[in-house]
This record gives C-alpha cells, structure tokens and sequence, in this order.
C-alpha cells in the first residue's frame, strides 16, 4: 500500500531512545563474541545519534557519511580477512547498523532499522544460546517492538502523554506475550528438518572444546582448565562407583615422536570380539557440541543394543563415531558393559600397530624395556614393574609439569617426574611397546559430578583423561591406568580432590566452596532441562513428543497436517478474543446495574442519548414515563452520585462504593417495573 | 429557498459512476441518520511494503534456524511470527466498529478550502491510536480516539462552484501498532457544505443607494468620505479598500472603514448586472454584498425568483449569500 504522508509528521523522540536502548542490549551480548572495535564502533555513532536528537545537530552529510561506510568494510575485511563467514558477515551487518543510526530519521528509516535489528538480534544465537543470553534477546526485541510502535503512532495532537513510555512498553510486551501460544504450536509442530541445507562457513563452530583426534604431552591439562561441560549421563539404575566410570574417546595407536594418533581409517582390521559377564549398565548422554565425530560411551560399549544417532558406527578398538561432527546438542542412549573381554585375539597386523614406535629414540627407557625383557617377566609382571615404578618413586601428579626435552619419556620417567595424565599414559605405553607388550592409548573422560537435583552426572571437560591399554594373552586388551598408581585418589574421588595445587582448577571443580557449588547444581539443572527441551528439541524429539501426545505412531508428512489444522484452530481462537466487538469492555458492577436500568427503559422507548448526563436523561425519561418517574429520578440521582462519589474517592482510600449504596440501587433498579 | 435548494441538488448530486475504476469495486460505509460504522464488512487490510520486508526477514530466519540447526533460532523467528499475525488482528481492530458522525462545515466562497469536519467515536471501549482521514488525494487528517470518547477530524477540499458540495467518500486508514499491516475502509458521511459564490474580482462599484431602490445609478464618491478606522481584511473587500500604508505598520492587512454608510439603504439587484453568462452576473451581485456589508450599509437583495428585504447584520449577510449560493 501507499505510504501514508511520511513527510509531514515528525517521528516522536522516543523512537530513537527505544532503539538505542535494544541495540545497547544486542552490542553488550555481541561484545563477548565479535571484536571489541565492533561494540566500541556502536557506542560512539549512538552517543553521535543522540547529541542529534538532544541538540538538534545537523545529520552528517553524504560526504561524511560515505568515506566512514567504506571505512567500515575495510575494518571488518582486515579484522576477520573477509566480508563472509559466519563473523565477518555479522561483524559487517553490526557495523553498517552502527553508522545507519546517523541517518534514520523518517519512519522509513526507521522501520528499515528495526528489521535489521531484529536480524542482527536473533543471529546472536550463533554464537550462543543460553538461558541468559534468549531472556536478554527477549528484552531487546521488546524495545525494537516499542520503537515500531513509537514509530507507528502519528498523530497531528500535539499533547503528549507523560505516560507514553509506559504505554509503548506495555503494548509491546502485550503483542509478544500475545504471539507466545503462536510460537509454542509452531515451535512444538513446525516439522524439523535437519540441516544444514547449504555450506555453513569453516568459522562457524570455532570456539567448541573437547577431545582432539591426537595427543601430545599438554593437551589434556589444557583442556582440563576448561569448566566446560562436555556431557551429562542420566542412568537407568543406581550410577556406578566413580573409578568405573571410564567414558571411552579416541583411541591412540600411532606414535611419532611426543605426538600420539588415532589409526587410519585406511587400515582394515577386524573388529575386537567381546565377551561380556554381569549386568549392563543403561544410560542416556546429553553431548554438547564439540565439532568431532567422537560419541563417548561408558566403557564397555554394546552399540548393537544402545540407541544412536543414524549412521553413527564404531571402530575396530571400540571407539563410537557419528558420521558428521557433532555441532548441536545430541542425545543418544547407551548400553554398556563394566566387565567384559575385549579382543581376546590379536591379529598379526593389530600387533604391529601395538608394538609400533619411532626407532633411535628414549635410550634410558628402551634400556629399562630391555632389562625386564632379559629378566624374563611375563607381560603381567612387566605391567606390575612399571606400575610400581610409577607408586614408588616420586611421581607427581600435577596440571603444571614442566616442559620436556629433546627424548620426553626419557626426560619425564628419569628427569622431572612430574606430569599429568597424558604423561603417565604416554610413558607407560612407550615402555611397554618397548618391552613387546603391545599398548594403546585411550582418550575420553574419567569419572563426573553427580548432580543431587537432577540425579544425574555432569563430565566437564576438566575430568578429561587418558589412559592405557595392554593386550595380554588369555585377558585381551586390559585397561590400566597408571595415573592411578600415582595419584589414586584421581581415579576414586575425581579430580578436584587429586590435585593440591587446586587453584589451577576451574572454581567448579573444586571442593572449597558448597554453598557456591550448590547453587551451581540447581542452576545446571535449569540449564539441563532447558538443553534437552529447548535446544535439544530436534526432528526425533518432535516425533517422539507427538507420539507420546497421541498415543500412535506419526509420520513426518502428518506433522504438517497437524500443524495446520492447530494453527487454524489456535488464530480462530485468538481472532475470537481479540475482534469481537466488546472485547475489552470491563463494567464495575455500579455501572453494571445502571445498564440494566438502561435497557429497561430503552425497551420502554427511552434511549440514552451519547454524552447525555445521568441526571439529564433520567429527567427527560421521567417526563416521558410519569407513571415510573419517581423511580427513574431516584435511581438516576444515586447513580449520579455514587459516580461522583467515586471520582471523589480517587483521593481519598475508599474505592469501591459502599455495599449498601450498591445493594440498594439494585434493588430499586430491580423493582423498577414499566407498563 | 426551497425551490433554489432543489435547483442546486441537481448540479451537485450529478451521478458520479466510474465502473472502470477499481476504488468502486470496494464496499463504502454510507451515512444513515449522520452516523456510519466502519462495521466488519467495510474493512480491508493488506500487509504494507514494511510488512514484506518483515516477511522476507522471517524468511531469513528460518532458513538460517534450520541450516545452523538453532532450536532456540526457530524458537524466535516462531515468537517473531507471531507478533505479525497478532499485529495484524490488532491494526484491524485499531480500525474496526469506529462510528462516523458527520459535524458542521462552514460556508466558504467558491475556490476556497471547505473544512468538513466529522467526529470519529469509538463506543467498544477501545483506544485508537494513528486514524488516517483523508478524501481521495487531499492531505490526511490524522488523530487517536480515546476510549468510549470522540475525536474532531477536520478535512479540507477546495471548492468549486458555488452550491452543496457534498463531501466525497472519506478514507479511513490505520497502520498501528507496527506498521506491517495497512488496514482501510471507505465512508460516505453526510456531510455538506454551502459554497458561496465566488465574488467578482474585476468589480463594478456599488450602485448608489435610493430610497426606492432605483438601480444603475453610479457614483464614484459613494460612501468613501467619512473615514472612521480600520477593521482586518476579509476575504472578497475590494483591494481599493486596503490602507495599504496602515497594512505595512500592522500585522496582516487592514481595510478603511466608514461611517455613515449604514444609514443609505441600497438595493442589489440581480437586473442591475449585465452580461450573458448568468455565473458572472452572479459574482458581480455576490460582490456587491460583500462590499455593502462591508462598508455597513443597509443592502436588500432582488433575485428573479426572490427578494430580501434592506437589512444588515451577519445573518442578513449569510442570508443573501445563501440566497445567492443556491440561486
């Protein structure tokens, strides 16, 4: 349609106000995840648009406005080396919004900016999406929504009511609290397809920790800096002792230096056989994104009976792989052996790869190797040897080794002796390579928090952990884990009560402070629910909820058909109560018994005119009822005066009229008899 | 004055249907009793230019939902189509059930603006924010309607001719609360407005004044001797009359007045004109009026078919020009 006058009316000061205040709450969220410039760049064209307003200035002409646009490009191509990708391009529609704050003053403008707003509000879900950040995203598109309406309100009246803020706002929140059952229906029914439908840019999922696909001597303590939670377990039946809870990663064969890696895919080996005993534990993961195809599992994992994401499969030596990174939130639910033997042969090639090292390196340790080797030791008592070494000289367990040589087990096992879980691991697999035990290295996570509130466990990043296993004739592959030996505590208690040197820890993981901790456990079960009905809400979730719902199985072209016919029903429902006609009109209950006063005598042929006084018309109806005009005047002057009555009241306390007034008119009104 | 009103109402009533126009197509909310509603038949909405762009940001947002996998994404962009259907219920009703009671419209001179003015009521109970009134392609009149209360439109329409004119049909438009939606209807109100003739520029004098009423004589001194102060310009005083000097000193223009004019009774009388076409004959008498009232004198009016008694006074003055309006 049209455009209605634009011109000649001018846009209100609180639309300007309105606008700055949302985008201050979107740049303070983005001033966590875009360079600091581009914030900064926000506050100072605001600060310019308001000194505008407050001062009337002049706007800055084309000649200004033009070199600072291209300025701003410039300055978001050098800072993130492009205009696409997921940071560029909002980092460069942040700052084009920033500087079209200079020059939006007619509603088009206006409008323009809102919709932008809108867009560069919502994408801040990109970056991150919780509880916090969607009630402060709420706010800011509430102020947008004012700023419309501020925008929308033309009038040629020149009084301004000193209660306009207030209005606006709470129309605002009236339309979005109004739009809430909407979004439920299609937030609940809106068919989910999976994305992504085209590329996602490479930087899009930077910022994800978790296990990496090697491992080098400092990875692992590095991440256990991080409070990050990496997964949270539900189980099905009690949770098992915490030195049981060995959560299987990447498995480590390759050895090239300190570098340890997973096996190429390449490489065909059969599958370890699995033999089982005693009850299996069932339980469901929640694994937050962390951009690998790792999908950790209790140790031992039985993917035949355990529920996994589609096309998700597992390795040779165990280890559970989804086919794409895991960039959302995922649930699956596992089923998992805590006793069990694992490949109880060993193939010719999968002993090569076990026994695999870099020649010419490590002197001391290959001397140690070959000594237990010419004492003649079994593989288990090879196992015990370097177990012992490890408990009874003085190793030290810590998040803060030093750094090491040129030959790092050697400088580790004889030199510094100090070291975290991937410098026992490590060691202890190149020893017993070198002494012909064939070894491996698992990677995955150790232990967890159980959370009282919610009765499940929470694995931070912090319990991350690396451990060994030996291939011994009869037993198959053995876990053992030699940071245990050193620091048994680690492996029974967790890790906040393993290290002294606590302060290194993330605040959470330590044991200093309950009252905190507590606090945090309520919260994260906040967080949890939220995760797993909100963010985790997906294509299976949907289909599930709706089965549950309806008590029968739904395909996905049914979910259309529902979503319809509710939308239908629901905007029926809601056109209803917002269009009919006296929607809105609330009567106070003196007014109420006045009405029916009124259809008495409208049904008698006296109608109340418009802005006809009470007393005035109750006159003109008694002249033209004489047979009821006592009545008529007696009721007409009570009204009239409980009507004054109340205005007068505003001042004083008394409110509400008196109950006997009220009883009393109803009576008269009730005994007015016409005919 | 009844035969000259039915002679006017065949000028300006003159059927005005124009099939190929689209604006007929749509219903009109016509006047019965000077009242209409704008009831739910009248109202028709469309989503304005802003409203596509807000559709084609939904749009954007749920294919970035679902290409990034965002629950909370769909969440919001859900949230956001729903403020747009709600939007679209509220400008309805911004709109709908508003009653249109037509009010007075003073007389003017033809080609000046007519000023109708018309009481826009809300009895729902209902706040109105941003009502758009606009005729066709005049300049729109725009006000909110407070709850159970009304609020004055004035529209204005240059006139003419002289006659009723009857004021078009009226649109109604809102785009509140968020300007997605554009929602309007039609009305024919009953109002009207007397269009005086337009009184002649290039003006004979005012014929002299006679005790029988005698007309043609012309005196150029008439009445031009007893200056007796000034009084502001109105429209249609003869620019002779304009004390141009006094006018520079003021603010806004001032017109010489004179004494002793009121006491010579003067007939304006319509066989006095001369001419064929009978619409500058009576722009010459309506000038006549003007100026006599002006000048204060006592001035009778003699048309074909009716004559006013020398009188003077505001309503005599509006007498005659009605007079001569429907003539």
């Amino acid at each position: 349609m049209a455009s209605q006058t634009e011109a000649q009316i001018n846009i209100s000061k609180q639309a300007i106000i309105w606008l700055l205040l949302s985008l201050s709450i979107t740049f303070t969220l983005y001033a966590f995840n875009l360079e600091n410039w581009v914030p900064a760049c926000f506050v100072v064209f605001a600060i310019w648009r308001y000194l505008i307003e407050k001062n009337n200035w002049a706007y800055p002409k084309l000649w200004l406005r033009f070199p600072l646009t291209i300025a701003g490009g410039i300055a978001v191509l050098v800072t993130y080396g492009s205009l696409f990708g997921r940071d560029a391009s909002v980092g460069l529609l942040a700052v084009m919004i920033s500087m079209k704050l200079l020059e939006t003053r007619t509603k088009r403008d206006f409008v323009v900016m809102v919709v932008l707003s809108y867009f560069l509000t919502v994408n801040i879900l990109l970056f991150t999406q919780a509880i916090w950040v969607f009630l402060a995203v709420l706010l800011a598109l509430i102020g947008l929504t004012a700023c419309l309406i501020s925008v929308s309100h033309q009038t040629k009246q020149t009084t301004i009511s000193p209660q306009i803020w207030k209005v606006q706002a709470k129309l605002a929140g009236k339309l979005l609290l109004q739009a809430t059952p909407i979004m439920l229906v299609l937030f609940v029914l809106f068919p989910r397809i999976p994305g992504p439908i085209w590329g996602i840019p490479q930087d899009a999922y930077s910022g994800m920790t978790g296990l990496s696909d090697s491992m080098e001597p400092g990875n692992i303590s590095q991440l256990s800096l991080s409070s990050k939670i990496a997964f949270r377990v539900e189980f099905k039946s009690a949770i098992p002792a915490n030195n049981q809870l060995y959560w299987r990663g990447p498995v480590l064969w390759h050895q090239e230096g300190r570098r340890w890696q997973m096996t190429s895919d390449n490489i065909p080996l059969p599958t370890e056989t699995i033999e089982t005993s005693g009850e299996a534990t069932d339980y469901t993961i929640t694994l937050e994104p962390h951009n690998r195809n790792w999908l950790l599992m209790l140790d031992l994992p039985d993917i035949a009976s355990s529920t996994l994401p589609a096309e998700a499969h597992i390795k040779h030596d165990m280890q559970v792989l989804s086919k794409e990174p895991i960039r959302t939130r995922i649930r699956y639910q596992g089923h998992s052996y805590l006793h069990y033997t694992l490949g109880a042969k060993l193939s010719e090639h999968e002993r090569t790869l076990a026994l695999q090292l870099l020649e010419d390196e490590n002197p001391k340790t290959r001397q140690l190797a070959a000594t237990w080797v010419s004492e003649n030791k079994s593989p288990t008592a090879i196992v015990e040897a370097a177990l012992r070494m490890f408990r009874e000289q003085t190793f030290v367990y810590t998040l803060a080794p030093p750094r090491l040589g040129k030959e790092p087990v050697d400088d580790f096992l004889f030199n510094t002796k100090r070291g975290f879980c991937e410098h026992y691991a490590s060691s202890f697999v190149y020893l017993m390579r070198a002494a012909g035990v064939p070894a491996r290295i698992v990677t995955g996570y150790q232990g967890g928090e159980i959370n009282p509130n919610g009765n499940y466990l929470i694995v931070r990043q912090s319990d991350a952990h690396a451990w060994a296993e030996v291939w011994i004739q009869d037993q198959g592959w053995v876990r053992v884990d030699p940071t245990s030996a050193v620091s048994p505590d680690r492996i029974e208690f967790g890790i906040g009560t393993a290290l002294p040197d606590s302060n290194l820890l993330p605040l959470l993981s330590r044991q200093d402070y309950p009252v905190l901790k507590n606090l945090y456990m309520n919260w994260d079960a906040v967080n949890n629910g939220w995760n797993q009905w909100v963010l985790g809400y997906d294509q299976d979730k949907q289909l599930a909820l709706l089965k549950k719902l309806i008590n029968k199985d739904i395909a996905w072209e049914d979910i259309g058909l529902i979503l319809v016919t509710t939308m239908i029903a629901l905007m029926l429902f809601v056109s209803y109560l917002l269009l009919r006609n006296n929607g809105g009109v609330v009567l106070n209950p003196t007014n109420k018994i006045y009405q029916q006063f009124l259809k008495k005598l409208s049904k008698a042929g006296v109608t109340k005119l418009r802005h006809e006084g009470a007393i005035d018309f109750g006159n003109r109806a008694a002249k033209a009822l004489p047979n009821q005009a006592i009545e008529i005047l007696e009721i007409s002057a009570l009204y009239s005066s409980m009507q004054y009555a109340k205005h007068q009241a505003s001042s004083n306390i008394t409110n509400a009229p008196n109950q006997q007034t009220l009883s009393l008119l109803k009576q008269l009104v009730k005994n007015l008899k016409i005919k | 004055m009844a035969e000259s009103l039915n002679l006017s109402s065949e000028s300006s009533l003159k059927p005005d249907f124009k099939l190929s126009s689209p604006k007929t197509w749509f219903r009109t909310a016509i006047a019965i009793d000077s009242t209409t509603t704008l009831s739910r038949r009248h109202i028709y909405i469309l989503p304005t230019r802003f409203g596509w762009m807000y559709g084609l940001l939904l749009i954007g947002l749920l294919t970035g939902s679902i290409n990034y996998s965002i629950s909370l994404g769909f969440a919001i962009t859900f949230l956001l189509t729903g403020l747009g259907l709600i939007s679209m219920l509220h400008t309805w009703r911004n709109l709908a059930h508003l009653k249109i009671e037509a009010k007075r419209a003073n007389p003017v001179f033809a080609g000046q603006q007519a000023v109708f003015e018309l009481a826009v009521i809300d009895d729902s109970n209902r706040a109105r924010f941003s009502i758009f009134a606009k005729f066709a392609d005049e300049e729109a009149d725009i006000q909110d309607v407070p709850a159970l209360d009304e609020s004055i439109f004035r529209l204005s329409l240059r006139s003419q001719k002289r006659g009723w004119l009857k004021a078009p049909r009226i649109t109604f438009s809102t785009e509140f609360p968020v300007s997605l939606f554009h929602v309007w209807a039609y009305a024919e109100t009953a109002n009207q407005c007397l269009i005086y003739p337009n009184p002649s520029l290039r003006s004979q004098i005012l014929p002299s004044a006679d005790a029988d009423g005698a007309t043609g004589q012309l005196s150029t001194t008439q009445g031009d001797d007893d200056f007796a102060g000034h009084r502001n310009y109105q429209f249609g005083d003869s620019p002779k009359r304009v004390d141009w000097k006094a006018s520079s000193r003021e603010q806004g223009l001032l017109v010489k007045q004179f004494q002793g004019e009121a006491s010579s009774t003067l007939w304006l009388d319509f066989n006095a004109t001369t001419g064929n076409n009978i619409e500058l004959r009576i722009s010459q008498l309506t000038r006549w009026v003007v100026d006599a009232d002006a000048q204060h004198l006592r001035y009778g009016l003699r048309l074909p078919q009716l004559s006013i008694q020398p009188s003077i006074g505001d309503v005599h003055y509006h007498q005659c020009l009605t007079a001569l309006a429907l003539m």
